[in-house]
């Protein structure tokens, strides 16, 4: 053997003097499994049980494939709307000064703090057709509560600090520089806008825009209050979960839980795929 | 506001040419949108509760609050926060002290793992442990012949607020305490600290307030978690409601004053916590570091 001499091989971790691995890392392994691991395996070990007949039948059930293209189909149209006025919301926080501009920021995290059930009820109460705003919508022929508008109202609310946080950062570290030479070199504002700018951002609205839809797909507590829940018209997903376990429909509950969760996964990778490309393509 | 490199910022770039910022037309009409999209979505809903909440006037709202049902929801949320955030604030700390200061095999799957419940719906957050606990269950037989009730109680609402809360304290302290290094650790220890002396007068308060920052988040999905907790609970009133099971049962009474006097409650908690945040990360903001979100 011509290699140096090997002392170590394969090690588990790098020495340190610093105690309390085993210890730390033994109780967060276990907590995580009790708390996470095991149940959620339970679920996975549920669905398999079922058979690929049985999961079948639920999963083409049209009652599920309705609940499910409701859910992420709002969940899409609200981190959509979320992305355009998310970003637009970061560049007046991060660029621009005025009066009240830490207490602006300070209220896109509304969404995270206040409880989704109270955000149901509330955007509920202003949509309904007698509501501050619904009453102004009304005319317009336009109805929001009980509608599948009203879920993506309710999902907009949810989803909107996920792009704001994930794109402010990074608007912050943007080199003022980097505009300037663009503009010596001839470039009006719109050019460097979607030539210099978006470029760089990209990743982090990808990253928002998921982080958003994937809130979004999942989300209960706000939809339910405004979304009227009717099967094949405004029935989200995770509601349809509740209705089977309350049915005692065991079965359909789990395979239901199991598609959302096969399909978000699936979701996370592209975007991943996405993001690794785009940062290829964009350096 | 009063920051005078801000200023000078601003002062630089209106002398700039229109290539580097925006026109002033375009800068009035893109604030607009913003603020009047902010004022919409965030602003009006929070104004509603309290509105909705004092339309019968001050008698009716403080009478809502005072009902049995409504004390016991209180009771019962503040209960289940009491288990639960100390439960995640102690594995947050050891996984972050595992993870940040040491180099491991899997480190990486293992953040990875943490942040888990974050991707899924709190609804199969719930059913996960109806299906472990309930009467069809896997360990349904088992718990039956021993007594114990853990769905439809106390133990499944608390266990179900673990879950959906379980990454908020991990996830805050171990890119802080990545950033810190083991640098103050190891001079402790090399001047005779035990290990748990270096952990408690170093680096404790190195990660004070990140650590508070994370209660914070925690705290608040703790006492605001629906849809987890609705699977679980049985909705017993009196007995197995927290706050928000509690506003939706009188909602759907349609009791709006009741509904909106307890949701004001819960908006109440989310302001103070939004103001504590806002000023951590002023005054902290170095301290707290890295991972902005949630």
């Amino acid at each position: 053997m011509n290699t140096a001499p090997v002392k170590t091989g394969w090690r588990f971790r790098q020495p340190s003097v610093i105690p309390g691995f085993g210890l730390t890392l033994g109780f967060s392994l276990a907590y995580l499994t009790l708390i996470i691991l095991i149940p959620l395996s339970g679920l996975v070990w549920r669905s398999a049980a079922l058979g690929w007949a049985d999961f079948w039948a639920i999963a083409a059930d049209r009652r599920t494939l309705n609940a499910l293209k409701i859910s992420f189909g709002t969940a899409f149209l609200a981190a959509v709307v979320n992305v355009v006025f998310g970003t637009a919301v970061a560049w007046v926080l991060v660029r621009y000064r005025f009066p009240g501009r830490r207490i602006a920021d300070a209220m896109v995290d509304l969404p995270f703090a206040l409880p989704t059930a109270v955000a149901g009820i509330a955007l509920t109460t202003l949509y309904a057709p007698n509501g501050w705003i619904g009453q102004l919508l009304m005319p317009l022929g336009i109805k929001v509560a009980y509608t599948p508008l009203g879920i993506v109202v309710a999902l907009v609310f949810i989803g909107l600090p996920f792009v704001v946080r994930t794109v402010q950062p990074i608007m912050e570290e943007i080199d003022k520089e980097v505009e300037e030479a663009a503009a010596t070199l001839g470039a009006n504002r719109f050019q460097i806008i979607t030539r210099v700018l978006f470029p760089g951002l990209a990743p982090a609205i990808i990253t928002g825009f998921s982080l958003a839809f994937a809130r979004g797909v999942g989300e209960y507590g706000s939809v339910i209050f405004i979304a009227g829940n009717l099967p094949f018209k405004s029935e989200i997903a995770p509601l349809l979960i509740v209705i089977r376990l309350e049915e005692y429909n065991y079965e359909a509950a789990t395979a239901i839980a199991a598609i959302m969760l096969a399909l978000s996964f699936l979701m996370l990778l592209v975007v991943n795929l996405v993001q690794t490309w785009s940062r290829k393509r964009y350096g | 506001m009063a920051d005078p490199e801000i200023k000078s910022y601003e002062l630089h770039h209106e002398s700039q040419s229109a290539a580097v910022t925006e026109s002033r037309p375009v800068k009035a009409v893109l604030m607009a949108i913003a603020l009047a999209f902010l004022a919409v979505f965030l602003l009006l809903p929070l104004i509603v509760v309290f509105h909705e909440a004092l339309a019968k006037g001050i008698g009716a709202y403080t009478e809502a609050l005072s009902s049995p049902d409504t004390r016991s929801a209180i009771r019962l949320t503040l209960l289940v926060a009491a288990i639960s955030v100390p439960l995640n604030v102690i594995f947050g700390i050891s996984a972050a002290w595992a993870i940040a200061k040491f180099e491991f095999k899997g480190k990486a799957f293992l953040t990875t793992l943490i942040d888990l419940p974050f991707s899924v719906s709190p609804v199969i957050s719930g059913l996960v442990y109806v299906l472990l606990f309930g009467a069809q269950g896997l360990l349904g037989a088992w718990l039956k012949a021993h007594g114990i009730v853990i769905l439809f109680a106390v133990p499944g609402i608390v266990l179900a607020t673990i879950f959906v809360t379980f990454p908020f304290v991990a996830r805050e302290l171990i890119p802080l305490m990545q950033e810190q290094g083991n640098g103050d650790e190891e001079a402790a220890l090399s001047l005779g600290a035990s290990g748990w002396q270096a952990f408690w007068y170093v680096t404790l308060p190195n990660v004070k307030w990140g650590l508070l920052y994370g209660v914070l988040l925690c705290n608040a999905r703790a006492m605001g978690e629906f849809g987890a907790v609705s699977v679980v609970s049985g909705h017993i009133r009196g007995l197995t409601n927290t706050m928000p099971l509690h506003v939706e049962i009188l909602y759907n009474e349609y009791n709006a004053v009741g509904a909106f006097a307890v949701a004001s409650l819960l908006a109440g908690l989310a302001l103070v916590t939004l103001v504590l945040k806002t000023l951590l990360e002023m005054r902290y903001g170095a301290e707290i570091a890295a991972t902005r979100g949630h």
